[in-house]
């Protein structure tokens, strides 16, 4: 039966950042299948030329807010690797907390407060006040929570202030690592809570083989911050060599610059990682991910929000694994740094490139800088997840109207907002980089 | 009847209006005493019937002036809520350079398909009644904000600097450690947050009414600092104010 289909939702919500769903479909073509991003360009990458490399992560960290502390690693990274500055152990543990943190309060937020209440039939989780009260104070809890950490941690979690090029301006005090095991054991429980509620809800059944990519390494640990660019289609490369690997392209039929691996589209996220490195995940995780029917392998684009959920658990007992060793070894306070711009020169500075890549919640991160023998940055390029994920998500949508063209306009709506949602978009951070599309 | 509360974004991180979901279960307490009609990023409900808009970002587009004047046709109360929206923020930054080269340096021969404008804080195109400044905003003092606002009282944003809230708290001032700090310049209100943390004021929540800006850079100079990077770092979070003086200058 020839079908019309008209689809436009202006300003997709509960998701970050400003974007529009377009589809036209007459007599059953499709003519018109977009995301559109309509962000307002902020010019990230232009204002950082000229500006130290200590102020740096000060800035891009404003990119995001959900996403703060992923910008600001990244972008620690890549300036400590163009000055070739090494972190020390203690720093590179209190880092890896607060990425696993990070990645915690994003993914609570996604799944919560994003997510589910489609799953639900809701607008939103105000209607869930009444209906789940117990549900919107344990994913309000949780969130809480997480920022308790960030802010043990590095001062705040939107944006976080200790965390600078040579360390952390504060550390934890014996008395604060003790509250946060108190804090992660109270999150134990309530993540338990949350992968019962999700063996309870159902997810859109879709599939489309695609290329995942994530950070891998040779180590014993679901890598985050260290190692290689890998994929599925068995490709693996050093972060270096990014720019030689991953193509951004313009389409014909449009201006927008996606990113193309192996093959047509890729994914990056959760369930890139994943599929990628579940053998790493420690057995609490795994444990979860077979509660939550989570087959390595999964090609559901629906069900990165379950990953997520099977990532939490593993932050939750990584952290743990993280604030026992520190309270084991003692923290060491001496390694306190306040570097400012550099002024009293404590860390040499040289000319050169450097490359941070980092698995932040929604996937992998690029900052890219090109600094002179002074530490001012001379080129920036920052490749953000959403970014990669825009072409993927793209391709679901041809692949899913069809399959789905019986139902109402308003199911279809639903649907397609749902598949935008599960990867998880942060619209406000990749469109510094991406070019809007015009649909004529 | 409780007020309608109207969440709106405009160019910037969305951090601010992150703040509100990590009130944690006290939000459920604000929640008690405001109807929030609107607030995109984590609800579908697009109530267009409000009584007080609380605007984030900065404005950067033709579309986003005209959306702004909308809503301050529609709303009863307008709070400019964080840096974005009370001095263009770090947004603002893009104002010192040449628009047409930045625009082709991220988006090369593609910059031609944006509608962009010099930033703006959002009382450059429309009256502002409260503000919340700061990037991010300090959750305490958009509460205070908001009890002002529910009784109808006016709220003053502190007029003395961050030094006199760092001092209070004990910390080891920065320049005495040779670095340079925008505290003495900087509106005070945050509690020294950053300094509290060991970094140094970045200067988010705006000059004071009348920073000695001149004398500032001569301190900063006599410390053998980098004048360049100096200024630099005064206009991170300044540019849009700095702006105004100028104007103000030259009336």
């Amino acid at each position: 039966m020839p079908k019309t289909v008209y689809v436009n939702v202006e300003y997709l919500t509960r998701v970050e950042g400003h974007g529009n769903i377009v589809v036209n479909v007459t007599d059953g073509n499709i003519e018109k299948c977009n995301l559109e991003i309509v962000e307002a360009p902020r010019l990230f990458e232009g204002m950082l030329r000229g500006r130290s490399i200590f102020e740096a992560q000060h800035i891009t960290s404003r990119i995001c807010g959900i996403c703060s502390c992923g910008h600001t690693l990244a972008s620690l990274q890549a300036a400590e690797d163009a000055i070739g500055f090494k972190q020390s152990a203690q720093t590179e543990k209190l880092r890896k907390l607060l990425l696993y943190q990070e990645i915690l309060d994003s993914h609570i937020l996604h799944i919560y407060l994003l997510a589910a209440p489609d799953l639900l039939g809701v607008k939103s989780f105000v209607p869930l006040i009444n209906s789940h009260n117990d549900v919107v104070r344990r994913a309000l809890r949780m969130k809480k929570e997480c920022n308790n950490m960030c802010e043990i941690i590095a001062g705040r979690h939107v944006h976080p202030i200790s965390t600078t090029v040579g360390g952390f301006t504060k550390l934890p005090k014996e008395s604060e690592l003790d509250r946060m095991r108190q804090i992660m054991e109270r999150m134990q429980e309530d993540m338990e809570a949350t992968v019962e509620l999700l063996t309870t809800l159902t997810f859109p059944s879709f599939e489309r083989d695609t290329e995942y990519v994530a950070i891998v390494n040779d180590e014993n640990e679901y890598p985050f911050l260290e190692g290689d660019v890998g994929s599925t289609d068995g490709v693996r490369f050093d972060k270096h060599e990014y720019k030689n690997y991953i193509n951004e392209f313009v389409v014909p039929h449009s201006t927008a610059k996606h990113t193309k691996l192996s093959r047509d589209s890729y994914m990056v996220g959760a369930l890139a990682r994943y599929n990628l490195n579940h053998e790493k995940l420690n057995s609490e995780a795994k444990k979860a991910a077979l509660k939550l029917k989570l087959e390595p392998g999964t090609k559901n684009p629906y069900l990165n929000t379950v990953a997520q959920a099977v990532e939490s658990v593993y932050c939750i007992e990584e952290s743990i694994k993280i604030i026992d060793e520190l309270k084991e070894t003692g923290v060491k306070h001496d390694e306190k740094i306040t570097v400012g711009l550099n002024e009293n020169k404590n860390i040499p500075v040289k000319a050169g490139r450097g490359i941070g890549a980092v698995e932040v919640p929604r996937g992998i991160l690029f900052h890219d800088y090109e600094i002179d023998a002074e530490g001012r940055i001379i080129n920036a390029n920052c490749m953000i997840p959403t970014n990669q994920n825009l072409n993927n998500i793209e391709r679901d949508m041809r692949k899913l109207v069809p399959e789905i063209l019986e139902k109402t306009e308003e199911e279809i709506t639903l649907f397609l907002e749902m598949l935008v949602r599960a990867y998880d978009p942060c619209i406000s951070c990749s469109t510094h980089f991406l070019n809007v599309k015009f649909v004529k | 009847m409780k007020p309608k509360v109207a969440f709106f974004d405009f160019a910037c991180c969305e951090g601010c209006q992150l703040q509100v979901a990590n009130f944690g279960e006290e939000l459920l307490d604000i929640l008690e005493v405001v109807d929030v009609v609107n607030f995109r990023e984590v609800m579908s409900e697009n109530g267009e019937d409000y009584d007080i808009a609380i605007i984030e970002g900065s404005i950067t587009n033709q579309h986003a002036v005209e959306r702004i004047k909308k809503i301050r046709e529609k709303a009863k109360i307008v709070i400019a809520y964080g840096a974005c929206a009370c001095t263009g923020g770090i947004n603002a930054m893009k104002n010192n350079f040449e628009m047409p080269e930045i625009m082709h340096y991220v988006y090369k021969d593609d910059a031609k398909y944006f509608d962009t404008i010099p930033t703006k804080a959002v009382d450059q195109v429309v009256k502002v009644d409260y503000y919340v400044h700061g990037c991010p905003v300090y959750p305490k003092e958009f509460v205070d904000v908001l009890k002002c606002v529910l009784q109808g009282v006016e709220y003053k944003v502190p007029e003395k600097s961050v030094c006199t809230e760092c001092k209070l708290n004990e910390n080891e001032c920065m320049f005495d450690k040779g670095l340079t700090c925008m505290g003495p310049i900087t509106k005070a209100g945050c509690n020294s947050w950053c300094i509290n943390n060991g970094n140094i004021c970045f200067g988010c929540r705006g000059f004071v009414e009348n920073p000695a800006k001149n004398a500032a850079i001569e301190v900063l100079k006599d410390h053998g600092l980098n004048p360049e990077l100096i200024i630099k770092k005064i206009n991170m979070y300044n540019t849009v104010l700095d702006e105004k003086l100028k104007k103000k200058g030259e009336e």
